[in-house]
């Protein structure tokens, strides 16, 4: 009984020394990462006004976390976007316009940060390819209804007899 | 008449499939940089090893230089390090680190351990100066020539293929 005691003891000695050493050893990636935010001061993760805070989650909620792509920064858990509503929530104290803080997020990472992006020469498609595609469905549509409009009957198929159809006459 | 019906869908489907086929092979975490062709930021950071000293972007104009952003909790900068241990050693141009949102004793440490290919490295603790290098996903490397305007970016792990046929040419160029 006490050999076993002290094995189970040893076993519980020898885990509480590797523990450690893996946690420091291999997902030190995740581990650090989660310290360095952690590390940020309470007071930074909501500025203390709310309506500057209600600014800035409307306008990252129209901005793209580059960390996580298809989350807005306003959404993101990522370090990045933490630091950057942080960013956000400075340049607004500092009486900068939404459109100031969107030149300097599109200044460092481009049109793609933007869920509306401009329309320029690149993003033309975009914007107008709904557009054309619907202009040519209805144009299609006309077509085919006016073509078929001038069809004579015998080019349509009969309508089906169907058994429960009380005009068909046949007792089902 | 007869043709057409039948040429036109199929023409959309293989216009399709060629889009898709492409996007395929894109990589979306690629997001081209705007900062290409502009002057990099300033910036003002102490060294790694040294706090009491401070290098900034005017320290750095007229010579072309790397700048190749690490941390030591970042996986991907445990793959990418080797390689640029070895590329350091060519002494092909100056390389600077930016050492991304880190702590000063883990990533001497990790230098220490893995090697210092590096002239000196910036210590970012807050990340700004990587947020104004449109950093997001370390590791990442920048080309600098020397009047301080960015020239070349690439996002992600260096490999020893993009270091010998991308960089050490540019780096050739922009020395003249």
């Amino acid at each position: 009984m006490a050999d076993a005691r002290r094995l189970l003891a040893a076993a519980l000695l020898a885990l509480a020394a590797v523990v450690p050493a893996r946690a420091a050893d291999a997902p030190a990636s995740a581990a650090s990462a989660a310290t360095i935010k952690f590390e940020a001061p309470a007071a930074h993760l909501t500025a203390a006004d709310p309506a500057i805070e209600a600014r800035m989650l409307e306008i990252t909620g129209e901005l793209r976390c580059l960390v996580c792509q298809n989350q807005t920064i306003a959404d993101s858990h990522a370090d990045l976007a933490v630091d950057l509503r942080q960013q956000v929530r400075e340049m607004l104290q500092k009486g900068q316009t939404p459109d100031q803080v969107r030149a300097y997020m599109t200044a460092r990472y481009g049109d793609f940060v933007l869920y509306r992006p401009p329309l320029n020469g690149s993003t033309a498609v975009l914007w107008l390819a709904p557009a054309v595609l619907l202009a040519v469905a209805l144009v299609a549509l006309a077509l085919v209804i006016r073509r078929r409009s001038q069809l004579p009957d015998d080019q349509f198929e009969p309508d089906p007899v169907l058994d429960d159809d009380p005009r068909s006459g046949t007792p089902a | 008449m007869k043709v057409l019906k039948f040429l036109i869908p199929l023409t959309v489907f293989a216009v399709l499939v060629g889009f898709f086929a492409k996007g395929l092979y894109l990589d979306p975490r690629e997001v081209p940089s705007p900062l290409i062709g502009k002057p990099a930021p300033e910036f003002a950071l102490t060294r790694l090893d040294q706090p009491e000293q401070t290098i900034r972007r005017a320290d750095m104009l007229g010579k072309v230089w790397m700048l190749n952003v690490w941390a030591s909790w970042c996986e991907a900068c445990r793959d990418e390090h080797p390689f640029l241990v070895d590329f350091a050693k060519l002494k092909a141009l100056p390389i600077y680190g930016l050492d991304y949102k880190d702590q000063r004793e883990p990533a001497q440490g990790w230098l220490a351990e893995r090697g210092n290919p590096y002239d000196a490295s910036l210590f970012d603790a807050n990340g700004r100066v990587g947020i104004d290098f449109g950093v997001y996903g370390v590791p990442e490397t920048f080309i600098i020539d020397k009047q301080g305007v960015i020239r070349y970016k690439k996002i992600g792990a260096l490999t020893p293929e993009v270091l010998r046929d991308t960089v050490l040419p540019l780096v050739r160029k922009l020395n003249g």
